[in-house]
């Protein structure tokens, strides 16, 4: 047993210490801090950087413009860079996509999307969910007919997509869609890559309860998607679908997150009072914390020993529902605590409220502004990416058979 | 013993549900908190017509009710509809006014029953809830009357308030004040808030008041003060017990329609169980709801126990309804469209007034620690 990095992990974290020092531009750090909202222009902003330095496309090989990575050494990478408060990569191209067209994409298709990826030419966005289709995925409708017509090979598509995360500023979407409607669920389904610019395709927001609209509904109509974008085999993109989504298993615990969620709300109870006294000192909300604390604590060590799995080349079984589901758990926990802290002014709303420039000598604590917000949005990651229902019915599953 | 409503709250709750049903339906209630003022003036004036605001105050002062139990009727209506009017701040200023019985402030209770005039209580401060000694705004005597200094934070209304009863700190201890919103020196720095509605920080710069305007000096404001607020806390339970039973009623309807996997939700054994959890908590704030406003009529101790325990009831339950109502809905749960979203966020928010459920166990805690130091005393002199 031995719970420390080697002499060249802690040696690699340092490397990325230095970078986050001296390459993160303070303005994006300040807005992940708070919890304030990152325009496109900022993570095209972040997405360079990283790209400069060769980290973009942090799961990807050497041979296509990755760093091949261990997977420990992505998780210290992901760690520090959410530790040092920097944006997290928008994930659907580079984290996603990539590795799956790494696996079962053509040659041509790699080299024609994988480029476009790390330079910021595309922006992908990922439709998988229907509005009949959310925890039960492969009940998915959307359909694609195989024709020819007068430019070639084709798919024509129809239906809808929902809660399709920043579709608004994609030009391009990757998605489930049925290609045989007699086949068994998972059986019939194949996996495209759709031009968002292609006439019948149509984006209307969902603004949720926070007022924010990060998600979106993608309507198909008569769509006409070249046959070249089928990736893999036609009927298997269930497969293709799978890997992406276990895809993220170094990253889906939130550990880095979680630990600089922590140490900025600790900051902010020694700060605020409550009865006379920091919030900090108050027994109750001591406790409070120190239960999440010493929650994380056990899930850094749970997240280390899929990691060691991981490295050993072990696949992957009931762990990564297990990071997600504690994981999430406990980042909405730190959310939960933040708001509280607030007191009573976890209720003014983001852009009126007090003591955040706009009205000078108001008393509100930092980060009062978002907390509530934040609490309420981040209820999302219990139900998005498979929902923790989901995935205990996968650990049930696993553990009992059925 | 009887749990059943009186047949005069039953008549109550169904007139106020009835005006409510077809005057303040969920679209309408979102264009209200929309606006810059957050509140409509028709709305407000027709709830003083159908007696929303008469039913929380007694027969003396022109009232028909203002027991627990008529409080308790009005909001869990109003927290079915997730009514946003400032009737809470009118309510506890007009009783803390009717209370006193100074002839001088007559007149003004006279015109906030009328629903001429709209009050609240400006108490809270920012980081420090409710504990009436650590209130920082200060009064002093001047030559005028009283000169007022502070400020005070996310007061429901403020804005809109005609008149503000401030609580100030005096040479002798905690005083509350009448304080019209046209005083010179008084600014509000209004904001929208996230569960509808609005509020504002309330600056006070060299405020002066006649000496009149004083409605309880040291030594009566504080147990006025408590007395006020045990009724807000009677009303936001009650709101929140109401906006509780839309939320659970709306998610078995969801789960029972809803499909995936072939089948409806509702036959999920495991979503079951996390219905009946929340029915059982549900069910548990009823009673702590029932406790508190049969609580009013009762000495102080056993009185703030049953309103601290209720409060906490509230603030713990709210949370996890709030929570699971959305889960259970899964993506659908967290869009803006849907009115549940806004009944989770008004249950998660009513912890954030009047004190926390760590606030109020904390002081449930204290009130036990009172009264067996009471008990104590009292057994020791019976024995002597």
């Amino acid at each position: 047993m031995d719970l420390n990095f080697s002499q060249e992990e802690i040696a690699f974290r340092d490397e990325v210490r230095s970078f986050l020092d001296t390459r993160l531009p303070r303005h994006l750090a300040d807005k992940v801090r708070e919890g304030a909202h990152l325009t496109k222009a900022d993570m095209q902003e972040w997405h360079a950087i990283l790209q400069q330095r060769g980290w973009l496309a942090s799961h990807w090989p050497k041979e296509w413009g990755g760093p091949g990575w261990t997977p420990i050494e992505k998780f210290l990478f992901e760690n520090e860079c959410a530790q040092a408060y920097a944006p997290r990569p928008v994930p659907f191209g580079t984290h996603m996509l990539g590795p799956a067209l790494i696996k079962y994409g053509t040659e041509e298709q790699k080299r024609r999307w994988l480029p476009r990826m790390l330079d910021g030419s595309d922006w992908w966005c990922q439709g998988y969910s229907e509005p009949g289709a959310g925890s039960d995925l492969a009940a998915l409708t959307t359909s694609a007919v195989r024709r020819t017509d007068e430019r070639g090979e084709c798919y024509v598509v129809n239906g809808q997509k929902i809660w399709t995360t920043l579709a608004q500023h994609a030009n391009m979407i990757f998605c489930l869609v049925r290609t045989d409607p007699q086949a068994k669920k998972q059986e019939g389904i194949s996996f495209l890559l759709v031009d968002m610019k292609t006439s019948g395709v149509e984006v209307r927001p969902i603004i949720t309860l926070d007022g924010a609209h990060d998600v979106n509904e993608v309507f198909f109509t008569d769509v006409r998607v070249p046959a070249e974008n089928l990736v893999g085999m036609e009927n298997k993109g269930w497969d293709c679908a799978k890997y992406l989504l276990t895809f993220e298993r170094t990253d889906i615990a939130g550990v880095g997150q979680s630990v600089a969620a922590l140490s900025r709300l600790r900051q902010l109870a020694g700060t605020v009072h409550r009865g006379g006294r920091p919030l900090l000192q108050d027994p109750l909300f001591a406790a409070r914390l120190a239960r999440v604390e010493i929650e994380l604590e056990n899930m850094k060590t749970t997240n280390l020993r899929v990691l060691a799995s991981a490295a050993r080349g072990a696949a992957p079984g009931v762990e990564t529902s297990i990071l997600k589901i504690r994981g999430t758990e406990i980042r909405q926990e730190i959310t939960s605590l933040n708001r509280r802290a607030m007191g009573v002014y976890a209720r003014p709303l983001p852009e009126a409220s007090p003591g955040d420039g706009q009205s000078p000598g108001l008393s509100a604590p930092q980060g009062a502004a978002s907390a509530a917000a934040q609490y309420f949005n981040q209820r999302k990651l219990s139900i998005f990416g498979g929902s923790n229902e989901i995935q205990k019915n996968i650990i049930a599953k696993m553990m009992m058979g059925r | 013993m009887n749990f059943e409503q009186s047949s005069e709250h039953k008549m109550l709750a169904d007139s106020l549900d009835r005006f409510l049903s077809e005057n303040y339906s969920f679209e309408t209630r979102m264009s209200i908190v929309q606006r810059g003022d957050g509140f409509s003036l028709d709305i407000w004036t027709k709830l003083v017509e159908i007696g929303a605001l008469a039913a929380l105050f007694p027969e003396e002062a022109g009232g028909f009710g203002g027991r627990g139990f008529d409080i308790a009727t009005v909001f869990e209506s109003l927290g079915r509809k997730l009514v946003v009017e400032p009737i809470m701040g009118t309510m506890m200023v007009g009783r803390a006014i009717e209370a006193v019985k100074n002839e001088a402030h007559r007149s003004l209770l006279a015109s906030l029953m009328e629903g001429d005039l709209i009050a609240a209580l400006a108490h809270d401060e920012p980081g420090e809830p409710v504990a009436p000694q650590q209130v920082t705004v200060s009064a002093e005597h001047s030559a005028d009357g009283w000169l007022i200094q502070g400020r005070k934070a996310v007061v429901p209304y403020a804005a809109v308030a005609n008149v503000l009863l401030v609580s100030a700190m005096t040479l002798d201890g905690v005083a509350l004040i009448l304080v019209p919103s046209n005083s010179p020196g008084l600014s509000t720095l209004p904001y929208s808030v996230i569960d509808g509605g609005c509020a504002a920080d309330v600056i006070f710069d060299r405020v002066v008041v006649p000496r009149d305007a004083l409605l309880a000096g040291p030594g009566l404001a504080d147990s006025l003060l408590e007395q006020i607020q045990g009724l807000g806390l009677v009303a936001l339970c009650a709101e929140a017990l109401g906006a509780m039973d839309v939320a659970i009623r709306d998610t078995i309807q969801y789960l029972q329609t809803r499909r995936q996997f072939g089948t409806e939700l509702s036959n999920f054994q495991a979503l079951q169980h996390r219905v009946a959890d929340l029915v059982i908590e549900i069910e548990q704030v009823r009673s702590a709801v029932i406790n508190a406003a049969a609580s009013l009529d009762q000495l102080r101790i056993p009185r703030e126990r049953a309103l601290s325990s209720a409060k906490f009831t509230v603030g713990r339950v709210g949370a996890r309804v709030a929570e699971e109502c959305i889960q259970l809905h899964g993506g659908i749960g967290m869009s803006w469209e849907l009115p549940l979203a806004h009944y989770a966020k008004r249950l998660v928010m009513i912890d954030h007034q009047h004190g926390d459920q760590d606030f109020h166990l904390a002081r449930f805690m204290a009130l036990n620690g009172a009264e067996s130091a009471c008990l104590s005393r009292c057994s020791r002199r019976g024995r002597e």
